[in-house]
């Protein structure tokens, strides 16, 4: 797996780069001002931000794009997280009388993290990762989505990788963002079926009936359980793997013997979970009422190798910060990890197969690519006409051209699309305002 | 809100459409005017009914027979509706409910503990209201009250068929068949969600309307709750004094009534604005209402009937069979250290007048004894015989004492290094109260059942289960909230009444024999023996009666 190791001396150069031409200001101010249907929306929401030298600021909030811009191009954040929107403008918190500035709202979010996976991947660990177990997150992403709009009938899903070894789900629908820590955190605990830490072995346990949720979310794992399990991550070939596996076979079964027996004569990891799955089907078939417990170990070992695990604390809080999309780095520069610098884009799920988290721009690769002679470019002005137009919006159009010429470009036009998507509820609250106001 | 004086007699129309329904959602306060001794009358029935509610919730399983007859015998007890009738009689007993429920309000909403124990007892008591209803009465509750939730079409339901049998053990294929299926929005039954016990479809869950109390219970409790805050921040607004606002003041105060008027959302607003016409603090309820909330309602034992009944060397073995713990333990640590402090002397000495002990007695029971230790004579008579007089309201502003109540002794006054006196399964830390137990030969059994108890602070069921334990009964069949209580009950289940030896001639000769004067009072008829027996077993009896 490659990371590349950047220069931390390179770093100060490039953000002053990408804040100034590259960054999707008006995109970002699109989608966090939400239509303007709510007044203040964007005013009173938090950002905070990772300075140089490590130094972190909290409630920062703008009024308009421009000063956000202008703020942005001044402190050259190397990190940008998005918090809650207040009852007052977090800028101002300190002069609101103390128990009255509240987080109101924010989006509904979910954090996968690959590092939560540890216990069941074998090919990378930490912060590593790679395209084996990359799986994971494809997995994680496909059955979220599905709960989150089948079930939830949530609809305005933005699903964002991290920039280094995760991915992150932003519910920007408008009941998503007035649900209480409670409704959040119940949320998530629906969503969650892997259990328990370092000292718990077992962490799927289902019993009947098999809820619906979980029928589909099995589906959808076993869509990738051959390849990505079987083949890739091989958890029945090795002999600690192995192992591993057959732990999570119930004791009372008299067949766990035999099926340590049978893997010593067959060794193709295939035949093997076969094996495994009839046994399962047996045990089902024969126990009826005597154990409840034990009965879908099949199901369980697919779901602790496979099933998302989400930290429901991220989710539960209105006010809990999140790495921002577009943002680049999430780690300190004082710290020895190797860092990416990879920009934190937003995922077009249609393309979701073949997302590859290594092809990802990282800061360099697209200051580098601002700077390649310009080549094939579909503006026609000429050189006087673009002085006569006004700064402003001439940074503007240099702003969006730049962007476009670098890699960032496709995933600033799926995250237009998307904005485009919820424009049109935009519109309808817009239009039922006016309509109250009698403001035609 | 408007007082006009047409107001005082009758009920508005929206009341009494009210009180055509057995169960509410009190979102309505009540507007009327009622006597300062309905109101103390109602809070205290109500608040009697909530500590039975929170007892019966912790000695059976709540909605089990036991429990509901239990409540349901309590509510008739206290004249509270307890079943779902549409007479008029019914229409007295809502109308207390709906007062009392307000009332309560007002004391429980100033701190979050005693808002949470609030809200706790009233949505149990609502959930056992609520399954008493037909399921007719049911959905007419629910639409009353906008919980007006989509029913699914027969078409969906057969085609959710499957999903809807493998979303809940909870439902068969029956249920499915025969029940209507209303989609609540999920935020509304979050507990289901989070536990993953029901289908979810598009933001709904499907609930089978057997299961529709749950959404109800919550949606109850979440309005009780924004109430309770709202009912604090108007208290907080007016400095912690209960406000009645109205333009003929002076009328209502005349007459020794009350008009009740409660903060609501809308009056919140009223209340905010800078101008009001003549708002007065109403000075006779707040006193009221700050005592509701640690009240002690039931009997005060200070009216000594069995005066002269006990007989001083009777107290040893009375303190093994019918004392609580707490008196037990101080009277043992009276007579090996010859000494108690003022804290375990109050408490105790006032338990002993409570189960009648005379003032003669008691000094010469703390006089002996002290004078074991390291206290000479003099000592006692100058020191010590004072506080036992004071305590017998002979003394200084001459106030009878009253023995202390069970919530008196545990949330009052803790002990510190060397004291004696509080309540063992609150103050005792729980490896000294099981050796306690061990020692007074608890079985084993019953010190676990009583330290789980302990562990969920169940202090006064810890020492019901005590009594339970100590006096081979299953069933206790009394709330314990007072140490006195615990000895009249003890002593009622140890032969009713009869153990109480009269012993007349012994007490008298104590008191020819004390320094201090013999009290008059003490004299017993010499009766015979049968005809003293009824008299006390009479006066047990209306120990009982006794409110």
């Amino acid at each position: 797996m490659s990371s590349q190791n950047y220069d931390s001396a390179c770093l100060p150069d490039l953000l002053p780069l990408y804040y100034r031409r590259l960054f999707p200001f008006s995109q970002y101010f699109r989608w966090l001002n939400y239509g303007g249907v709510q007044k203040n929306y964007f005013q009173n929401r938090e950002f905070s931000f990772t300075l140089k030298d490590d130094i972190y600021v909290r409630y920062q909030s703008f009024s308009t794009q421009t000063e956000l811009e202008k703020e942005m191009q001044k402190m050259n954040p190397y990190k940008i997280d998005i918090g809650a929107i207040y009852s007052h403008r977090p800028s101002q918190h300190n002069t609101v009388k103390s128990g009255t500035f509240q987080a109101l709202e924010k989006e509904l979010v979910f954090d996968i993290d690959m590092t939560d996976y540890d216990d069941v991947r074998s090919c990378c660990s930490a912060a590593d990762i790679c395209c084996k177990c990359w799986t994971l997150m494809t997995i994680a992403i496909r059955i979220l989505d599905r709960a989150l709009r089948d079930d939830f009938g949530f609809q305005q899903l933005l699903w964002v990788y991290s920039g280094r070894r995760g991915v992150h789900c932003w519910v920007c629908d408008e009941g998503a963002r007035k649900l209480s820590s409670a409704a959040r955190s119940a949320v998530a605990e629906y969503l969650s079926l892997v259990k328990g830490g370092d000292d718990t072995l077992k962490k799927v346990v289902l019993t009947d009936p098999i809820h619906p949720f979980i029928r589909e979310s099995l589906l959808l794992v076993e869509r990738y359980f051959s390849r990505y399990a079987l083949l890739e991550q091989d958890i029945l070939g090795r002999k600690e793997s192995v192992e591993k596996v057959l732990s999570l076979v119930p004791e009372d079964i008299l067949y766990l013997k035999e099926l340590q027996q049978v893997f010593q004569n067959e060794k193709k990891p295939e035949t093997r979970w076969k094996l495994v799955k009839d046994h399962a089907i047996r045990k089902q078939v024969c126990i009826s009422g005597t154990s409840k417990k034990g009965q879908h170990f099949e199901k369980e070992i697919m779901l602790q190798y496979c099933y998302p695990r989400l930290d429901v604390n991220v989710s539960k809080g209105v006010n809990h910060l999140l790495k921002s999309p577009f943002s680049t780095l999430s780690l300190s520069l004082l710290s020895f990890e190797p860092w990416t610098g990879r920009i934190s884009v937003p995922m077009d799920l249609k393309e979701l197969e073949t997302f590859d988290p290594f092809a990802v721009p990282t800061i360099s690769q697209i200051c580098e690519e601002l700077d390649r002679p310009r080549s094939g470019e579909e503006d026609g002005k000429s050189e006087d006409a673009k002085e006569k137009e006004n700064e402003k919006e001439a940074a503007e159009r240099r702003r969006i051209r730049d962007y476009k010429r670098t890699s960032l470009a496709k995933y600033v036009k799926y995250f237009d699309r998307f904005l485009d998507g919820m424009a049109c509820s935009w519109k309808g609250e817009l239009l039922k305002k006016s309509d109250l106001q009698k403001d035609f | 809100m408007d007082f006009s004086s047409g107001r005082k007699k009758s009920l508005t129309n929206t009341q009494t459409e009210l009180y055509r329904h057995h169960l509410q959602f009190y979102d309505q306060p009540p507007l009327e005017n009622i006597s300062l001794g309905e109101f103390e009358a109602f809070a205290v029935d109500r608040l009697k009914l909530l500590k039975t509610v929170e007892n019966v919730g912790v000695s059976y399983l709540k909605g089990s027979d036991q429990y509901s007859n239990k409540l349901v015998s309590e509510l008739k007890s206290l004249n509270f509706p307890y079943r779902p009738d549409t007479g008029p009689s019914e229409h007295d007993k809502r109308r207390k409910d709906h007062i009392s429920h307000f009332i309560l309000r007002l004391a429980y909403c100033q701190t979050e503990d005693l808002r949470r124990w609030f809200i706790q007892q009233e949505v149990d008591l609502f959930r056992h209201r609520f399954d008493e209803l037909s399921p007719q009465q049911k959905l007419e509750l629910l639409n009353r009250n906008n919980l007006q939730y989509a029913t699914t079409s027969v078409k969906e339901k057969i085609l959710l068929k499957d999903e809807l049998l493998n979303s809940s053990y909870n439902v068969s294929g029956i249920t499915v068949e025969e029940q209507d299926f209303y989609k609540v929005p999920f935020q509304d039954a979050l507990d289901l969600v989070r536990a993953r016990k029901v289908y979810l479809k598009a933001g709904y869950v499907y609930i089978p309307q057997k299961d529709i109390v749950t959404i109800v219970l919550n949606d109850f409790r979440t309005r009780l709750s924004k109430s309770l805050a709202v009912s604090v921040l108007s208290s907080l607004l007016f400095e912690n004094e209960l406000i009645t606002t109205s333009q003929k003041a002076t009328n209502f105060f005349v007459y020794g009534r009350v008009t009740l008027c409660f903060p609501g959302p809308e009056h919140f607003t009223v209340l905010t604005a800078r101008s009001l016409p003549a708002v007065h603090s109403d000075e006779r309820l707040q006193p009221l209402l700050n005592h509701l909330s640690h009240a002690y309602v039931g009997q005060d034992y200070s009216i000594q009937k069995n005066v002269g009944k006990i007989s001083l060397d009777q107290i040893d073995s009375l303190s093994g069979k019918s004392f609580p713990l707490c008196m037990r333990q101080l009277h043992q640590s009276l007579r090996e250290n010859h000494h108690l402090r003022h804290g375990g002397r109050m408490q105790y000495g006032l338990f002993l007048k409570g189960i009648g002990l005379s003032l003669e007695q008691a000094l010469q029971f703390w006089r002996s004894e002290f004078i074991r230790g390291k206290v000479d004579a003099d000592k006692f008579d100058k020191a010590y015989a004072y506080s036992v007089r004071h305590m017998f309201g002979k003394e200084g502003k001459r106030t009878d004492y009253t023995p202390y109540s069970c919530m008196k002794v545990i949330l009052s006054n803790p002990p510190s290094q060397g004291d004696h006196h509080g309540c063992p399964f609150r103050h005792s830390d729980p490896e000294l109260l099981k050796q306690k137990l061990q020692f007074y030969k608890v079985p084993a059994s019953g010190i676990s059942q009583i330290l789980e108890l302990v562990k969920g602070m169940h202090f006064q069921l810890a020492c019901q289960k005590y009594f339970e334990l100590t006096h081979n009964i299953d069933d206790a069949n009394f709330s314990l909230n007072h140490p006195n209580q615990y000895f009249i009950e003890s002593q009622k289940v140890l032969g009713g009444g009869k153990e109480i030896k009269r012993e007349v001639d012994t007490a008298q000769r104590l008191q020819e024999n004390s320094a201090t004067k013999g009290s008059a009072a003490t004299r017993e008829p010499a009766a015979d023996a049968s005809k003293a027996e009824d008299e006390m077993t009479e006066d047990l009896d209306s120990y009982f009666q006794d409110a």
